[in-house]
């Protein structure tokens, strides 16, 4: 994409991945993953998309919530384990703490019909969000080892499995997903013109 | 709701509850989410710290507040024994992902030019973007009724092809069922 072709940023210190994961996190209802592509693709810079889909399919495969593993992840590689820490405690520290205060606060909110309802609403909204994100995410496919029919072909029956015959999570990584790894192998390996 | 007043949980609970979670935390591929009825049967069935009603509100409240959505184990250790057991809780379920997922990146990132590791990359690349869809169409699915995907395509369409804020985007969505439109 044009839009995507100047070079990349990187954080100056932990710290400002700490504040940067911080905000990232608050700005995250009811699932940070859409906020974290948009923060860390397009507005810092830190990551082509190419790179994003890479850190998550890492954060996928792995057991543990996967923004966690994403924050992990980013921050390890421009700081090491303190990287690591000071992204992860900005993406759990302050939202922990308010979380914590709602629940204290709860019993008194879940009465009222427009708390029910503005709950309900920003899910619908949230949901809609994760859709977009992954629709984003379709063009980080185009130079891929695959190609996009077997893209396509791997990435359909993964959603349809998934969402619709809510198949077990970890049987489709462990079926379709060793397939396209191994499909991927064999597209690489002929690629690069050696026999073995 | 117990609360920050909560009789403290004694230390073989604090106990049960860390080891617990601990395992389910290398059984969580997924997200801490897909464990949630094996906590369940833990926290509610058998240990008796929580009622039915807690242990649902506290994945709601986890999920309408800011934050990783894993936050609702910290919720459901707060409502079984407060803070203490909040951060027990949560510790042990990060712990042994983080850890696990921390030397696989660097594992990964050292082969990176190493077919198996690049043919890894690319094959699971469609799935990850597969299974993020299936999650959306998951939460759209959860609701009954069909206005509130309304909101659900109308946000899709706005983050996929303009550079909004995501916050206007929950903003409105807060408003429109507010007001009991969704």
């Amino acid at each position: 994409m044009s839009t995507e072709a100047a070079p990349l940023e990187r954080p100056r210190s932990p710290r400002e991945l700490f504040i940067a994961f911080t905000l990232l996190a608050l700005q995250g209802f009811g699932g940070v993953l859409a906020v974290a592509q948009r923060v860390l693709c397009e507005q810092r810079r830190w990551l082509t998309r190419e790179q994003f889909v890479e850190i998550l399919a890492v954060g996928q495969v792995l057991p543990g919530p996967n923004v966690c593993n994403v924050a992990l992840m980013v921050g390890d590689r421009f700081f090491g384990w303190r990287g690591a820490l000071a992204a992860l405690a900005g993406m759990m520290a302050v939202p922990l703490a308010i979380v914590l205060a709602l629940t204290a606060l709860y019993a008194q909110f879940a009465a009222l019909a427009a708390v029910a309802g503005a709950l309900k609403g920003m899910g619908a909204v949230a949901a809609g969000m994760i859709v977009g994100t992954a629709l984003k995410l379709v063009p980080a496919l185009r130079g891929n080892a695959l190609g996009l029919p077997a893209c396509l072909a791997f990435g359909a029956p993964a959603f349809v499995l998934v969402a619709l015959v809510r198949a077990p999570l970890g049987w489709v990584l462990l079926g379709l997903g060793a397939a396209a790894c191994a499909a991927a192998a064999w597209r690489l390996r002929a690629r690069a013109g050696s026999p073995r | 709701m117990s609360g920050p007043f909560a009789l403290p949980l004694s230390a073989g609970e604090l106990a049960a509850l860390f080891a617990h979670f601990l395992v389910l935390s290398l059984l969580a591929i997924g997200g801490a989410i897909t464990v949630a009825p094996e906590m369940h049967r833990v926290l509610v069935d058998r240990m008796a710290l929580l009622t039915d009603a807690q242990f649902n509100a506290s994945i709601a409240i986890a999920q309408a507040a800011p934050g990783p959505n894993v936050l609702f184990v910290a919720v459901m250790g707060y409502q079984a024994g407060g803070l203490v057991a909040a951060l027990v809780a949560l510790v042990a379920i990060m712990l042994p992902s983080t850890t696990l997922a921390l030397a696989a990146s660097r594992w990964g990132h050292a082969r990176r030019d190493w077919l198996p590791v690049q043919a890894f990359k690319a094959g699971m690349a469609p799935i990850v973007i597969a299974l993020l869809m299936a999650t959306g169409w998951i939460l759209a699915a959860a609701t009954p009724g069909w206005r509130h995907l309304v909101l659900t395509v109308a946000a899709a369409l706005l983050v996929w092809r303009t550079r909004i804020h995501l916050l206007w985007l929950i903003a409105a969505g807060a408003v429109a069922g507010a007001l009991g439109w969704v």
